[in-house]
């Protein structure tokens, strides 16, 4: 029991640094990213490769990867996704494309990884055994949540604190009026988009340290995060911090009391109580 | 009745007429290819019945071919029971499973439709595997009859035409009048005083019913049925690019789609069996930035130049 809520907890912190990621972009930049896994899956596949052919350790690989997701993901937004942006007459109608666009980006990034490594990228790093308040766990899940908890944590003050965090909080709420108090909006947007994608490849340095990947598995982080997001509601930081403590217990406690099989499962059963009953979020207002 | 409407009919009979006839018309081969391409006609039409109007891209239908074709499974070979009983039941089971799931997530934003359907067919073949290892044992399921390729052709092709001629009375009908109205703009819809989570979940259900009636039809050609093979989760994805490639504004769009894709996937399956991913996904970026419409829209735009200039 003792175990699950240990393990459990120190995956969420990992998930939800994930998703704070989609949600900079899908609450700031309004592109329902659905490359988001796949990105993550680069950042581990990045991590593997550098630590089992040349040792470098993840920590290290982590401070130059999330620099090199941000450009990346910068261009991405700039030429890809910016003419659709352009094009939309609608929300809606920019739903739709992006949701496409990024569908088409999704199974490039996976046919090119899976070329290169095709096989699972599992690695050792950090096996030591550690014990949490009577619970034995090993050190890398320890350092990735402390390591998630710390990003999670500047980003947040950042947010709230600062006067570019408060531009990107302004865009979130609506892109209109955020132009009429002289926001650049397409800037900010780009930023925020590109940032979510750092984000997230950084967490994907921090899960291949502790987790077994492939490159067809993307999609299954993608859904994780959209459900937390989901559930913590559109741009809700606290929510989805609090959303990703339930994923990964209930995770936790599905994977080792039934079937590790059944994790996926168990996030559509929230999914599901989520639509149903608190489809603003967990501390979403409804709208009227 | 407007004369176009009819004239569409009466093609569409001609076509079915013809299509009739080639599994005398063909070798072994290329009558493959046309059972698959025939699958893929019956999917993405029901596809587009639901998606085309509302433009809720819906990634449920390997989720529901998946449970038709293992439901056959199943039924052959756990509970002995025929082939065309459990063709009657599997349809049933997609619908009921596809009213569910409209009702908790057609309530709501587009997005979360989306984003349910992406991993359901995965979830359920999560599932499925795990009753099938705990509870009941045996891993494969035969499906053994005596049917030949040109046999599930002609029920396809039959699926086809039935999904067609349902699709042409929804679209002439006061339900299929509302579904366009919620695609062109929602809140319009629900203030004129439509019922949209009502429409939307019927016509979902219709969606669910024929992709799993498609998915039995589907699992004799297979004769040995396992989780991991008929809960594809690519084949969701096939319908939509197939669908949107032909355009998901007219009915007969997908066809448009359907022929010249199944034969392209079918080479690159064979030239280049490990690039077929990435050869979807710049199909996608394909039809995103360059055919919005699909190949209908294009050549509608041309015609209506032609018009213009004429």
């Amino acid at each position: 029991m003792l175990d699950i809520v240990v393990s459990g907890l120190l995956l969420s912190g990992t998930y939800a640094l994930v998703a704070m990621g989609l949600n900079l972009q899908y609450g700031v930049a309004r592109i329902m990213n659905l490359a988001n896994g796949e990105i993550l899956i680069l950042g581990a596949l990045a991590s593997f490769w550098f630590y089992t052919t040349s040792q470098v350790s993840p920590l290290l690989t982590l401070v130059f990867i999330t620099p090199a997701s941000f450009v990346v993901n910068w261009l991405i937004y700039r030429f890809l996704l910016t003419p659709l942006v352009r094009r939309a007459k609608t929300q809606g109608a920019l739903e739709v494309d992006s949701i496409l666009a990024t569908f088409g980006m999704s199974f490039i990034i996976i046919g090119i990884v899976v070329s290169i490594e095709g096989g699972f990228f599992a690695y050792n790093f950090l096996l030591d055994p550690i014990s949490i308040i009577g619970s034995t766990t090993s050190l890398n899940r320890l350092v990735a949540f402390v390591i998630a908890c710390a990003i999670g944590l500047a980003l947040y003050l950042w947010l709230n604190l600062s006067r570019s965090g408060v531009a990107v909080r302004a865009v979130s709420v609506s892109t209109e009026a955020a132009g009429l108090v002289g926001i650049n909006v397409p800037r900010v947007s780009a930023f925020a988009f590109a940032l979510g994608g750092a984000i997230t490849a950084a967490g994907g340095v921090l899960i291949s340290t502790f987790i077994t990947l492939d490159g067809s598995i993307g999609v299954v982080f993608t859904l994780k995060a959209l459900i937390i997001v989901i559930m913590g509601g559109v741009g809700d930081v606290r929510g989805a911090i609090v959303a990703a403590l339930i994923l990964g217990l209930v995770e936790t406690a599905v994977a080792t009391l039934i079937d590790p099989g059944l994790t996926l499962a168990a996030a559509y059963l929230m999914f599901i109580l989520v639509l149903l009953f608190r489809p603003e979020g967990l501390f979403g207002r409804r709208a009227t | 009745m407007k004369p176009a409407g009819m004239s569409e009919l009466v093609w569409a009979a001609v076509l079915v007429f013809v299509a009739a006839f080639l599994p005398w018309m063909v070798n072994g081969y290329w009558l493959s290819i046309g059972v698959t391409a025939m699958m893929y006609i019956a999917l993405s039409t029901s596809w587009v019945m639901f998606s085309g109007p509302t433009h809720y891209i819906s990634l449920a239908t390997g989720a529901f071919f998946g449970v038709g074709g293992y439901l056959v499974g199943a039924g052959m070979s756990d509970y002995q029971q025929s082939f065309w009983l459990m063709a009657v039941i599997a349809p049933i089971v997609g619908a009921i499973l596809a009213a569910l799931i409209g009702f908790a997530t057609l309530r709501l934003s587009g997005v979360y439709f989306v984003i349910f359907t992406l991993g359901l067919a995965e979830m359920i073949r999560n599932v499925v595997s795990w009753v099938q290892n705990n509870f009941l044992g045996s891993r494969g399921l035969y499906v053994l009859t005596d049917f030949r390729d040109q046999h599930i052709y002609w029920m396809l092709l039959a699926v086809a035409a039935v999904v067609y001629l349902l699709g042409w009375f929804i679209s002439r009908s006061r339900i299929g009048f509302a579904l366009r109205i919620i695609g062109g703009d929602e809140t319009v819809a629900r203030h004129v005083g439509i019922n949209t989570a009502t429409a939307k979940v019927i016509l979902f259900t219709t969606t669910g019913f024929f992709a799993a009636l498609v998915g039995a039809i589907i699992a004799p050609r297979w004769s040995y049925i396992e989780p991991n093979q008929v809960f594809s989760p690519q084949l969701s994805f096939l319908v939509v690019i197939m669908a949107l490639l032909g355009g998901a504004g007219r009915l007969w769009g997908p066809l448009v789609g359907v022929i010249p894709f199944t034969i392209l996937w079918e080479w690159v399956a064979i030239q280049f069996p490990n690039q077929s991913t990435l050869f979807l996904g710049l199909c996608f970026l394909l039809i995103v930035y360059a055919l919005p419409h699909g190949m209908v829209g294009r050549i509608e735009e041309l015609r209506a130049r032609m018009r213009r200039g004429a």
